[in-house]
């Protein structure tokens, strides 16, 4: 890539401009759905922007209990690191462009560990007792969530015997979607994504009725609405990290070899956003459906179910691999 | 670990209405809790006494946006007494009938704010939805939807024909299916289990001791319902059971309030399908003679007590109300110990607090230990010095 692509790539498509706009579309869309579940109307198209630049305009507050640096740099960093993982997503269909190398995966997972990390931040440096309390209830439930999650996003690279996104997508496009090797692993992924993205039944931080509004409750203005912009972003990375690692990416079966080359790259494209809306709205179903879990038993569900359920997926695949059912 | 004191209110997501929890937490359990009333004192009582009896109907059913029916009922229910009045059966039956429309919208209510407090808030949506059909039952009858106006003092205002019959008959039957829906998501749903299971327990002595009343009592699996232990209205002649549970926590009281709403759907039909024929009313004087009675009724939340006392003219000398939360809010500050910070919403939700029928003013001076009522003259001047000293902190 040229400079000028690589730019472009960042900041226009599918980087900083199209991501966000998209992931105010996920908002929406998930807040349309979660509406409907619940028959309500739900709110317009336009909302998340509406809600956004209604949040820019307002007043900025720091609180004189708070540690002035930390707390306007926590939300920057959190978005700037989200944002960044999206770039490692394998969305467009030509090889050239997409940078990957052995490991993306890990610095993805890396990268999404930054926004709980920053919420920590926040809510801790904030001095308000509610966010203290928040912050503490953010890094519990993160020491309980990322194992599970990590495991389960171990079992695609497992199977295909490579760190690397673009490896694990090549893989799915000659053969088969490893949600059919790995399903239990595809289950544990999303429902502890709900935790990563502190959505019920695990929004236990922010749990509006007992600590208000958790380590945001003492944010206004644009440093809320950055918060609120990385949330959201957060939901399109770990959806489409999901479609990448189990659900082909953006293959489609069907075969477009015999359009012009620009074609099969914007359509796949569009197939790609569309199964991230589809674990959208599965994430919207499951917020719709359940109610919220305490800190205890949050951590007892992770540590007693989805840890050794993910370990046995983990071992279903080992005994898979070397028993040479798989190639 | 260090122990730390959060104020719970009076401003507080979870509180609807202002009141004031301080409890102290050690981590994320608590060890300590002390609730602190009369945020929302509203001068009520003195209200009464400089209005007539007519006017303090309306009065009462402002007395409580929920409950208003009751408290209407109460009220008229007091004043016949000393009259020596008995309402025609047509008017009881009718009169019983808007109390358990009242109970079921109240129970549904309870339901959403319940799931609210949890997390929940499709349940929120789903049963205040359910619930709209009662208020649409309401304004079909009575005209208004929360305030009815509906009682009056020897009866109630208005008849019913046979057309809205057939029209309760038809929402009985759907809230029946919708209760019996919401009795199984109440029952088998693990994360409302997880949540409501072991929490807020108020064992059966402690209940008795700490004069719990209503669905926390019954949850507390004491058999006690004013409808069955001391029938009021039309309810000696209705058949129902008083529901009871034995878990003693807040899944308690869940059962036992979505138990009652299919007693209630029972009530309603049996009153409807055998309605008395007849007056609805008697006429009744505008002075009341002189003499004392009290009154009481099971409100949604529980036990509701009116002591009126009349002096001979057309206004009453006094009208005391003993709203339900006021017994129950004790019990709150004694099942908050040993709980999670987590579960203080719905251990506080549990009683379906209503802090605007609760509060009176009563000045309690923690140094001195003393207590004293103020007269309005007084808390005039008490403001007035305190907001002076106020400007110079």
């Amino acid at each position: 890539m040229t400079p000028i692509e690589s730019l472009i790539y960042m900041l226009v498509f599918p980087g900083f401009l199209f991501l966000t706009s998209y992931a105010f579309f996920c908002q929406y869309l998930d807040r349309k759905l979660y509406a409907r579940f619940q028959k309500r109307v739900g709110p317009p198209f336009i909302q998340p922007i509406a809600d956004f630049i209604k949040l820019l305009a307002k007043e900025d507050i720091v609180p004189k209990a708070a540690d002035n640096r930390m707390f306007s740099a926590a939300p920057i960093v959190g978005l700037a690191a989200v944002l960044t993982a999206f770039i490692f997503i394998p969305v467009l269909a030509l090889h050239s462009v997409i940078p990957s190398f052995e490991g993306d995966l890990i610095v993805v997972l890396y990268l999404l560990t930054i926004p709980t990390l920053a919420i920590f931040l926040a809510g801790w440096t904030s001095g308000n007792p509610f966010g203290q309390v928040g912050a503490m209830r953010a890094i519990v439930q993160m020491i309980s969530y990322e194992i599970p999650f990590f495991l389960a996003l171990l079992a695609p690279a497992l199977i295909v015997g490579s760190w690397s996104l673009g490896r694990i997508l090549d893989y799915q496009l000659g053969g088969m979607w490893l949600v059919i090797f790995a399903p239990l692993a595809v289950i544990i992924a999303i429902v502890t994504l709900q935790g990563k993205l502190e959505r019920l039944p695990f929004d236990i931080p922010d749990a509006e009725t007992e600590i208000v509004g958790g380590p945001l409750t003492e944010y206004s203005g644009r440093r809320l609405a950055l918060f609120r912009a990385m949330l959201d972003v957060e939901m399109v990375v770990g959806a489409a990290l999901i479609v990448t690692l189990f659900f082909g990416g953006y293959d489609l079966i069907i075969s477009f070899s015999d359009l012009p080359w620009y074609l099969p790259v914007l359509l796949n494209a569009v197939i790609f956003f569309v199964k991230v809306l589809f674990i959208v709205g599965i994430l919207a179903l499951i917020k719709a459906v359940v109610a919220r879990y305490r800190i205890d038993q949050m951590v007892s569900l992770s540590y007693r179910w989805l840890i050794p359920l993910s370990v046995a997926q983990i071992v279903f695949i080992v005994v898979l691999k070397f028993g040479g059912w798989l190639i | 670990m260090a122990r730390v004191t959060i104020p719970i209110g009076p401003q507080h997501p979870a509180l609807k209405e202002p009141e004031r929890f301080m409890v102290t937490v050690e981590g994320e359990t608590i060890v300590d809790a002390d609730v602190r009333i009369g945020h929302i004192h509203r001068g009520l009582e003195k209200l009464f006494e400089q209005r007539t009896y007519l006017q303090n109907i309306h009065i009462t059913e402002r007395i409580c946006g929920i409950c208003s029916f009751t408290h209407s009922t109460n009220f008229c229910q007091a004043t016949e007494y000393i009259l020596g009045v008995e309402p025609p059966r047509r008017g009881l039956y009718l009169r019983t009938l808007m109390n358990e429309f009242e109970r079921i919208h109240s129970h549904l209510l309870w339901l959403g704010v319940a799931g609210h407090e949890m997390g929940f808030d499709t349940l929120l949506m789903w049963s205040w939805d359910d619930r709209e059909r009662i208020l649409d039952l309401f304004e079909d009858i009575t005209g208004n939807r929360v305030t009815h106006a509906f009682n009056t003092i020897g009866g109630v205002r208005r008849d019913i024909t046979d057309a809205q019959i057939q029209r309760i008959l038809h929402t009985m039957d759907i809230m029946e299916e919708r209760t019996k829906a919401y009795i199984q998501v109440g029952l088998n749903e693990q994360t409302i289990l997880k949540r409501t299971q072991g929490v807020g327990i108020l064992t059966t002595a402690d209940a008795k001791r700490l004069c719990a009343v209503g669905p926390r009592l019954r949850a507390s699996n004491v058999k006690y319902d004013v409808r069955k232990n001391d029938p009021y209205a039309a309810y000696g002649e209705l058949p129902f059971e008083v529901i009871t549970s034995d878990t003693l926590d807040v899944h308690g009281q869940l059962v036992v309030r979505a138990l009652e709403l299919l007693e209630c759907v029972k009530m309603c039909r049996y009153m409807v399908q055998n309605l008395p024929a007849g007056e609805i009313r008697v006429k009744v004087p505008r002075k009341v003679p002189p003499g004392e009675a009290i009154s009481r009724t099971e409100a949604p939340r529980g036990e509701d007590i009116h002591y009126l006392r009349s002096n001979g003219t057309d206004k009453p000398e006094r009208l005391k109300v003993r709203a339900p939360t006021l017994a129950n809010i004790l019990n709150v500050a004694h099942t908050l110990k040993g709980a999670n910070i987590a579960d203080i919403p719905l251990i506080v939700a549990g009683i379906d607090p209503c802090m605007g029928c609760m509060d009176r003013v009563l000045i309690l001076d923690r140094d001195k230990e003393s207590c004293k009522v103020m007269s309005a003259e007084q808390l005039r001047e008490y403001s007035i010095e305190w907001y002076r000293k106020e400007a110079y902190r």
